[in-house]
């Protein structure tokens, strides 16, 4: 039985308070739930406060470069699809630094689980404007506040008809657990846009902000219907909807590829014979 | 032994057929037992432009191209025009009848009776196929495995009638002398011998953004890729590409990315991030003339220093530079040895002429290779798993995530044995050691430098990558004319070990280096790790690959 604590605690380099420790215990307790021992999952991420969210649970890791823990997350599902795969970075990382890889990563639909922390603001290059930023928003690097109109991620992906588009509120924790259940569940795409508090840079979308505005969306809602989903999708201001927004069942990525149908690459042999044969046909 | 080379060179527009009579034509001049050289020129352009395909055959083995042209396959009237100053005084032009040219030997062409427009570049390689005396069931048999039997059938009855007329006129060519039961050689270029000597190492996962003119690599793997059980992804970027490459890596899956500069350039991030990380990945740069866009269908070798300096922070790597086209194959082999062995980033300098330069070579055995195997026996690991342990090679113990209890903690941050980032500044230097360490190990495995030659010579040429063909015939061909000269040829240019060549280039009375850049890129380097200048050098950045001819009119006119 796997239990929370085979997953570690580790002193964080987090401010007390940060949406970072409600979001990594619910990562924890999803895996657990999922009865998934830490070698069984790969945990890829990018550069900011949230990408070092790995360092802080036992799992295979991948910390890599800012902005691109997509790639990274993608080659390694390919080498070994048996892998857990869940790619973690915050909102400037994933949609500012990374934005081509996460329309690349939705098009190509790779069974991995994409977690954002989304907190609106750059924390750890101390309080600039992030992609979420919303309009207007004053900060020292954006005096004036921000001119630029807010990414909205979830619009995008399901825009794109990616496989499984939610968002979760670190301040629900069945409800997120539940959401990061479900998108691991999922076999292809599942981008979870998680809202969370930044208590030392954004003093606008606090805890108490979001918790104002976050409404689950209710059990008679219908994630397959592409329509609907879309207007959820762009749903932000007084009431925020949360959940899982739109799913759809097409084959994910790593199945299309000949090589994979005998299974992972990692330990494949090469088939020398069949490479002589190859060779052949240049005489 | 006939040492006697003729030079063909069929030009015409893209899309006029060029490449696939040109290969045809090369493969039947292999199977008939010639030894032979490709040299392909091309406009950034799918159609229309001015394109050439130069074949180069002999008997003796042939190292380079030719400037001069034997016989000239014009499929248009500009090609005439273009190449008639550079005809041997024996040469031949195979054109259109309609074009009516008054050339001498001008071959004029019936292409009209032989049937619509795209049937007259076979009707010319029928008629260039009987002039050079080739057994016609060699080239039928070709034109049939290349075009598909059924696009072949009218093909075949052109290629007849292009041998039959010729027989009808009285063209006096002498051919080069018949070889018979010639031994089987393989037809190859740079670029397809990159991708097989990959796939022979163990190669598993490419990820490539296209690029001229490196793409030629990633597209002989996705050839292969169903047979070869290789995943090849289009990534959205060259950054994509390089860094799923390593993630590929990390879990186990031999991984290379080709680019070429200006994709490189994107990369560049990332090498640094393949050195930290300590993952394995094979980055091979198909040169071509910059900065930024450059010249997108034409050669160079621009790139020796920007690779050598490319990636922020200190770490150590090698670089290859393939002269030929088993070096290709084998070179490729090697860095995907050394990047497994020692964990890090390794690189592979093409360039666009050897890229698509078709030569012939001796049968590769490959069912005789070994392949790597990535990652340690999960069951040989001494607890605790620490993925950067501290050793004394500076080689720590790697294992794949995922096969085991074991945690892989792979991290881009400085980080401590187990991996996980630190900012304990007394951990640091002693990383920064452990991976410059593994610098030792790739230095004690440098390939030295090719010295062909007599020592003391008057002329010692020094060249590195795709040169090397035509300063080797330069070399020979000064020596048997009594000027003592001799070839260093780099093959790996990076780690650079001096004990290994530097008497040569101090016995050598004068010593020419030979590069396609403007600046004399391995000149610099030799300076710099030597301390020995090379006050000569005959470069070349026009667009146009080294010739023999192009290093001779330098040193005549100096």
């Amino acid at each position: 039985m796997v239990t929370l604590k085979d997953y570690g605690e580790y002193k964080t380099a987090w401010c007390p308070g940060c949406g970072n420790f409600p979001l990594l215990r619910a990562l924890k307790l999803a895996l657990v739930k999922k009865g998934l021992e830490p070698h069984q999952i790969l945990i890829v991420s990018g550069i900011g406060q949230a990408a070092k969210t790995p360092h802080y649970l036992n799992a295979n890791v991948f910390n890599g470069l800012h902005g691109r823990s997509l790639p990274v997350a993608l080659g390694a599902k390919l080498a070994n699809p048996n892998l857990i795969v869940i790619a973690e970075s915050g909102d400037g990382c994933m949609y500012g630094e990374g934005g081509n890889h996460f329309l690349g990563a939705i098009r190509r639909n790779i069974d991995i689980t994409v977690i954002v922390h989304n907190n609106q603001v750059y924390g750890l290059t101390k309080g600039q404007a992030s992609p979420t930023s919303e309009e207007g928003f004053v900060t020292k690097a954006q005096p004036d506040g921000v001119f630029e109109t807010p990414f909205n991620p979830l619009a995008i992906a399901v825009a794109m008809h990616a496989g499984f588009v939610a968002r979760g509120f670190v301040g629900m924790e069945d409800h997120l657990v539940e959401t990061i259940v479900q998108g691991i569940d999922h076999p292809g795409f599942s981008l979870i846009d998680i809202l969370q508090p930044c208590v030392s840079f954004n003093r606008v979308n606090t805890f108490k902000w979001y918790r104002e505005r976050c409404i689950p969306l209710p059990s008679s809602y219908d994630p397959y219907d592409w329509e609907k989903a879309m207007k959820v999708a762009v749903q932000w201001g007084k009431e925020i909807p949360i959940g899982v927004i739109y799913k759809n069942d097409r084959p994910s990525y790593e199945k299309h590829f000949s090589a994979l149908k005998k299974g992972p690459l990692v330990r494949q042999k090469v088939d020398l014979s069949k490479l002589k044969k190859i060779m052949e046909t240049y005489a | 032994m006939d040492n006697r080379c003729i030079n063909i060179l069929i030009g015409g527009e893209a899309g006029q057929g060029l490449q696939t009579i040109g290969f045809i034509f090369s493969k039947g001049l292999v199977r008939s037992g010639y030894s032979i050289h490709v040299h392909q020129t091309y406009e950034s352009r799918v159609r229309g432009g001015h394109n050439t395909y130069s074949i180069r055959a002999g008997v003796q083995k042939v190292l380079a191209p030719q400037e001069e042209i034997d016989l000239l396959i014009a499929l248009n009237e500009e090609t005439i025009d273009r190449h008639k100053e550079d005809l041997s005084s024996k040469g031949f032009i195979i054109g259109n009848a309609d074009l009516n040219r008054k050339e001498k030997n001008w071959i004029g062409v019936p292409f009209k009776t032989f049937g619509d427009e795209i049937y007259w570049n076979t009707a010319a390689i029928g008629v260039a196929g009987g002039l050079l005396g080739l057994d016609r069931r060699i080239l039928n048999k070709v034109l049939g495995e290349v075009l598909g039997e059924e696009k072949a059938l009218k093909n075949l009855s052109v290629l007849e009638a292009g041998y039959q007329w010729l027989a009808s006129q009285s063209f006096k060519w002498d051919p080069l002398p018949f070889i018979s039961n010639p031994s089987p050689r393989f037809l190859m270029n740079g670029h397809e011998a990159v991708a097989l000597g990959a796939i022979s190492s163990g190669l598993k996962f490419c990820a490539f953004y296209p690029m001229s003119p490196s793409t030629s690599i990633a597209q002989t793997l996705i050839d292969w890729s169903r047979e070869m059980d290789v995943v090849v992804v289009q990534a959205e970027d060259e950054i994509a590409a390089i860094n799923m490459a390593i993630g590929a890596s990390y879990a186990g899956a031999p991984s290379m990315v080709p680019t070429s500069g200006g994709g490189f350039a994107l990369m560049v991030e990332a090498v640094s991030l393949a050195a930290i990380s300590e993952t394995p990945v094979v980055i091979v740069i198909a040169q071509r003339p910059g900065p930024a866009t450059g010249l997108a269908t034409r050669t160079e070798q621009g790139e020796l220093l920007f690779v050598l300096h490319a990636g922020h922070g200190e770490f150590p790597r090698a670089i290859f530079a393939p002269g030929s086209i088993e070096e290709c194959f084998y070179l490729t082999r090697k860095a995907f040895e050394l990047s497994e062995k020692y964990q890090g980033p390794m690189f592979i300098l093409t360039d666009h002429f050897i890229a698509d330069s078709y030569r012939d070579i001796e049968p590769i055995p490959v069912e005789t290779l070994s392949s790597i195997r990535p990652g340690l026996d999960p069951n040989e690991i001494e607890s605790p798993y620490l993925r950067y342990r501290i050793t004394e090679s500076g080689i720590s113990p790697r294992l794949l995530p995922g096969l085991s209890k074991h945690l892989v903690v792979a991290d881009s941050h400085e980080h401590t044995e187990d991996g996980h980032m630190t900012e304990n500044l007394s951990i640091r230097p002693k990383m920064v050691d452990k991976r410059l360490r593994k610098g030792q190990g790739l230095r004690s495995e440098v390939i030295p430098p090719t010295f062909i030659g007599e020592p003391e010579s008057e002329i010692l040429f020094v060249c590195w990558g795709s040169s090397r063909g035509s300063v080797e015939e330069v070399a020979t061909l000064l020596s048997s004319s009594g000027t003592k000269a001799s070839m260093l040829h780099f093959s790996q240019v990076w780690p650079m070990i001096p004990e290994q060549f530097l008497h040569y280039l101090e016995e050598a009375k004068q010593v020419i280096s030979v590069e396609s850049n403007a600046t004399g890129q391995i000149a610099h380097l030799i300076r710099r790790e030597t301390g020995f200048l090379i006050k000569k050098r005959i470069l070349r950045y026009d667009g146009l690959p080294i010739t023999p001819q192009y290093i001779m009119r330098h040193l005549k006119e100096r």
